[in-house]
């Protein structure tokens, strides 16, 4: 039996409308819709479509976060995933101490493959996946948008987008893959895999109880909204906008 | 001193370069750094950028050429980084944030023990950054509680430095360990006449108004061949199937920040804003008044985008 590993991060809905509070100690959360960040989400799919390729697989679903995390693991089992592991924290989560926690918890069970986002689209640092390669001495193929695994799982083959092209590396299993837009389209939990996903296990443990150090190396200082754009001018023909764009704005 | 990963463009300095020079600069004026000391990795022609590089006023250029550096490896080059910023007792290592940065970088913050931060946009006083987070609808000031830091910066929030001065050039008395656990295999370049989307001065972007991919090359792509612009898309038409994904401008696709942005027959959805709305100069076509787009347009017209087009195009 393989075992996957996918992490998923508990996110504010990317067509959510994110307010600051007004004394810039953070973003107001009331009314916001929840969601996996997108980009675990291609991680999860490109999980079970492994699983069904490749079979005898299992696939563990992590969140790390308060207890309402529990929501995004039962998308994930729903999706396909075999059991999930939240470890709870009330504490504030970076991408320093999600990978350390990680650690961890890659090193409770041994794991043949990680698969997750390349970046959470709240925080933005696009670090965790790369911060657990580097902590636990495995490979890393960033930004993947394809993932061929050979057959004995000895090895993966990764196309990565980058800058300029599409780069195409190997890397020894077990490895830290994290996934771009292009990997798959994620599907949508069946109904039936809803009701089957309440089943699955979902274990909870503490953060405590990893003995992680959740010192942070990051000390968020105040949030702002950014600059406002000022609304500009509405033309009325071609010939006034190509007009404009030389003479006033000088872009042509 | 602060040591800062420059990135060429074969024997060139290139662009990206000199960028990262300039963000360099500024990080030593406000946080303070005695001196920028500019690394270069690569295969053969990087002995002759990090001469060009040496003219930009940084305080000293080193450099490491190697056959096998000719291919980026995330494990290779981080290393060598690492031994680089100990060597030279940097107390902090910088690079751009394109993908070879946010790559390695957090590889090297590890190893440092190092805080991170990412995508930089602005060093401001007391050693604090200014970040985007939330896909640019917040800005964060953050600070960095460790001793060494690390940093990439955008690229589009910094300026292309120009000529000045001249700085000694040292070889990177370096061995290079080469990572067996990942090796390189291909790389497909773009083939495209056009230039990068997150490197273009101008940008025509599709929306799904567009209703087809046909549509997509009959009217978007000669007005952004007129413009020697790069072509963008609006996640919903990129859902829709009219356009590639590597095309997605918003927050789960590019962060574009060009002197000209056309959207076309795009509403403006808040994750569609978040990737573009720090273009210079923003025009908005859209037969819908109402769209939220036309409230950070510089210049909106509200017409059927299949009428003006074709008139835009030929009169540009």
């Amino acid at each position: 039996m393989k075992k996957i590993l996918v992490p998923v991060k508990r996110v504010p809905d990317y067509e959510t409308k994110i307010k600051v509070k007004p004394d810039g100690s953070g973003i107001q959360t009331d009314g916001i819709k929840w969601i996996v960040n997108p980009f675990d989400e291609i991680a999860v799919e490109e999980a079970v479509r492994l699983k069904e390729k490749l079979g005898e697989v299992e696939i563990t679903v992590v969140s790390i976060g308060p207890s309402d995390s529990t929501e995004q693991i039962r998308t994930g089992l729903a999706m396909g995933a075999d059991k999930g592991v939240l470890v709870l924290s009330e504490a504030e989560i970076d991408s320093d101490t999600a990978a350390r926690t990680l650690e961890q918890v890659f090193k409770k069970e041994q794991f043949d493959l990680v698969l997750m986002g390349k970046q959470a689209i709240d925080s933005d640092a696009n670090q965790t996946g790369q911060l657990l390669a580097a902590s636990l001495g495995l490979p890393q193929a960033t930004f993947a948008s394809k993932l061929n695994v050979a057959d004995d799982w000895s090895t993966a083959e990764v196309t990565r987008e980058v800058d300029g092209g599409l780069e195409t590396l190997k890397v020894s299993l077990p490895a830290v893959v994290t996934t771009d837009l292009r990997l798959n389209e994620p599907r949508y939990p069946s109904l039936p895999g809803i009701v089957k996903a309440k089943k699955k296990p979902l274990e909870e443990i503490s953060i405590s109880e990893l003995g992680v150090d959740l010192t942070s190396k990051v000390k968020i200082l105040k949030v702002a909204p950014p600059a406002d754009r000022k609304a500009g001018i509405i033309v009325d023909s071609v010939d006034q906008l190509v007009d404009k764009l030389k003479n006033e704005a000088k872009v042509l | 001193m602060l040591l800062v990963l420059i990135e060429q463009n074969g024997s060139k300095l290139g662009k990206a370069g000199r960028i990262a020079i300039s963000a360099a600069l500024s990080a030593k004026e406000t946080h303070g750094y005695e001196s920028v000391v500019g690394v270069l990795l690569g295969g053969s022609g990087t002995a002759e950028a990090a001469k060009e590089a040496s003219k930009y006023g940084l305080d000293k250029i080193v450099y490491l050429e190697d056959p096998s550096l000719a291919n980026y490896l995330a494990g290779t080059y981080s290393s060598i980084l690492i031994d680089a910023a100990n060597n030279l007792e940097a107390k902090a290592v910088m690079s751009l944030s394109g993908t070879t940065g946010k790559d390695m970088m957090p590889r090297v913050a590890q190893a440092l023990d190092a805080g991170q931060s990412s995508d930089t946009l602005e060093f401001l006083p007391n050693r604090q950054y200014r970040r985007p987070m939330y896909a640019g609808n917040v800005i964060a000031d953050i600070e960095l509680t460790t001793e060494r830091q690390v940093v990439t910066v955008r690229s589009t929030a910094f300026d292309a430095a120009v000529e000045q001065g001249e700085c000694p050039v040292e070889n990177l008395d370096l061995k290079v360990e080469s990572d067996s656990q990942q090796q390189f295999v291909s790389f497909d370049s773009v083939d495209s006449e056009r230039p990068e989307l997150t490197e273009a001065e101008a940008v025509v972007s599709g929306g799904r108004a567009l209703k087809s991919e046909e549509n997509f090359k009959e009217y978007i792509e000669p007005l952004a061949d007129k413009l020697g612009a790069a072509i963008g898309a609006s996640r919903a038409a990129v859902d829709s199937g009219y356009a590639p994904n590597d095309w997605q401008v918003g927050q789960t696709g590019k962060v574009v920040a060009p002197n000209l942005y056309i959207a076309i027959g795009i509403s403006g959805a808040i994750q569609h804003l978040a990737g573009m709305k720090d273009s210079k100069t923003i025009v908005a076509i859209n037969k819908d008044a109402e769209a939220p787009i036309f409230e950070i347009a510089d210049y909106g017209l509200v017409a059927d985008l299949f009428d003006v087009l074709p008139e835009l195009t030929e009169k540009l």
